[in-house]
């Protein structure tokens, strides 16, 4: 399908839903007993599209949005970079070494059974209601992506290409470098759209849970006060920042993953 | 049964291993001696996939092995090749006993086995620059190297953007630019179309012809093994493989493959080869069978 035409057809998709939204909530559907007019999404529970936009509108023209937008995505790059180095560091010890492997499996599989939100409250204890209490929970989250993915990248490498660089004269050292390395990391790559995510859920979960600042406090403050509108503000800059990320990941991905052969181009 | 017997001796008067020629002469690049491979399995049974056998690749000799499948030429390469210790036996490698990898040889796959996050020029420079060697000059033996084999231009290129023949090119090029002085290469154009086939065999031919190495060639296909190389081994199928001919080709050198598949000799050679491969071709489909029966 052309280009154009998709792009038209996905607009026309949230035209539609905007227009359902807007008509529902803002054009009186008879009248209730009261003598109220009644609407099929009243106000009160759903807003209005305009309300939310005018908000969020509001929230960057006064600049307001700033600071917790800055504080979301400093505690998601914390939760992103150190679960993502603990990861690979213990990914790739846990793949070298069969017997930690084996030892440590039972645990590391408890780990990650455990849903992380259950956590937070404890890390709020430890941690206190700033950034850090969020961005290890965040770092929970991350972890195991890139732990997995680096400890099944490493141990897949194909042992063709395992022998053939020993055959050229490969030490460990260099093997470590040139086959193992690489190969790790373009699995942590392949996974930086779920890691990024996840860093992102880390960060406004724990923000929602418990704190001063941030996307997730937004969301929780307008909620305690019944503003409908605010939580959706909230949550369409939520989303629009977290695809904003994603474009940013796309674009690293691509960068570095140029060596690996995308499913559409055939040579 | 009579049939089997009598196709046998039409390539070896005895099946003994000891009846094969083997002067492990001094200076033989390869030297196979008695070498053997069991695997455990599982529950302490052991499959003896290569019963002890001698073989021996002189200097600059052109050695190709040919078997059914699953008959263990592979594993003559990787115990060549120092990947794989032999149960038993020996390897010794210009008279010297080989223990872990042989530094001397080169080995070229018969799967993909570049590196697919390097570039083709870096896939071949590294071999060299993990021997100390600066990078830029690496990186210049390394164009050279892939002018040498075709690919003049495609340096830049990764692995999954170059075809079957040109990865098969630039693993040749890995293999030659550390100048091994043993070739070892397992199917390698096994994967390839005919046309391509031919192309690669000619390339490799006119290569070797500038500094004749001591090549292994294990394949599978007869016509192969003839237009390329000096002599000729024919492996049983297994278990307990061992090689059951071995034939001179006296075809003049330089070839051109193409023509030497018209003469004489090489069809005399083929249908002698053919004689004595026939029978263990069918073992090898025949062996699930017969297994089964076994039990």
């Amino acid at each position: 399908m052309a280009r154009g035409k998709l792009l038209a057809l996905q607009i026309l998709v949230l035209l539609v839903f905007l227009g359902v939204w807007h008509i529902g909530s803002t054009v009186p559907f008879g009248k209730m007993e009261n003598g109220k007019p009644f609407f099929l999404l009243p106000p009160f529970f759903f807003s209005t599209p305009g309300d939310v936009l005018a908000r969020v509108w509001k929230m960057f023209a006064d600049g307001s949005i700033y600071r917790h937008l800055g504080i979301t995505l400093l505690e998601a790059m914390l939760a992103f970079a150190i679960g993502s180095i603990a990861g690979v560091l213990l990914g790739f010890a846990f793949a070298r070494r069969p017997l930690l492997a084996a030892v440590f499996d039972p645990y590391i599989k408890m780990a990650n059974a455990l849903p992380r939100v259950v956590l937070a409250p404890i890390f709020a204890l430890w941690f206190g209601l700033g950034i850090w209490s969020k961005v290890w929970l965040g770092v929970t989250l991350v972890f195991f992506i890139v732990f997995f993915n680096v400890y099944q990248g490493v141990r897949e490498v194909p042992q063709v290409v395992l022998a053939n660089a020993r055959m050229l004269g490969m030490n460990e050292r260099q093997l470590l470098r040139h086959v193992y390395w690489p190969a790790a990391l373009s699995w942590v790559f392949s996974s930086l759209h779920t890691s990024v995510g996840f860093a992102m859920v880390g960060a406004v979960v724990g923000e929602y849970l418990g704190s001063s600042a941030g996307l997730g406090y937004l969301i929780h403050q307008a909620e305690g006060v019944f503003d409908v509108t605010g939580v959706f503000a909230g949550m369409v800059i939520l989303t629009m920042f977290v695809m904003l990320v994603d474009i940013v990941v796309t674009h690293i991905e691509n960068r570095l993953l140029k060596w690996k052969p995308s499913e559409s181009k055939t040579i | 049964m009579a049939r089997n017997n009598k196709q046998k001796r039409v390539c070896m008067p005895e099946t003994e291993p000891e009846a094969l020629s083997f002067p492990p002469s001094p200076e033989a690049a390869v030297v196979l001696g008695g070498v053997s491979v069991t695997y455990h399995m599982a529950a302490g049974a052991t499959y003896e996939a290569v019963a002890p056998i001698d073989v021996f690749v002189r200097d600059g000799e052109f050695v190709a092995v040919l078997g059914p499948t699953g008959c263990g030429k592979s594993t003559l390469l990787n115990m060549t090749a120092g990947l794989m210790p032999p149960s038993t036996g020996y390897a010794e490698i210009y008279g010297e006993r080989l223990s872990g990898l042989n530094p001397k040889a080169g080995y070229l796959f018969q799967q993909d086995a570049l590196m697919p996050w390097k570039s083709a020029l870096d896939n071949v420079a590294i071999g060299l620059e993990v021997t100390g060697m600066a990078r830029s000059a690496a990186l210049a033996a390394a164009e050279a190297m892939l002018a040498r084999v075709g690919l003049k231009g495609f340096g830049g290129r990764y692995p999954h953007q170059l075809s079957g023949g040109q990865r098969k090119r630039v693993a040749l090029a890995q293999v030659l630019v550390r100048a091994p002085r043993i070739l070892l290469m397992d199917e390698p154009f096994g994967p390839l179309d005919a046309q391509t086939r031919l192309i690669m065999s000619e390339l490799l031919l006119d290569l070797w012809q500038q500094d004749r190495k001591a090549v292994m060639f294990v394949t599978h296909d007869l016509d192969e093994a003839i237009a390329l190389s000096d002599r000729v081994l024919v492996m049983s199928a297994g278990p307990r493989s061992h090689i059951i001919g071995e034939f001179d080709v006296n075809l003049p050198r330089p070839r051109a493959i193409a023509e030497v598949r018209s003469e004489p000799e090489f069809h005399r050679l083929h249908a002698a080869i053919w004689g004595c491969l026939r029978d263990e071709v069918r073992k090898a489909y025949a062996l699930p069978e017969a297994a089964e029966e076994a039990k």
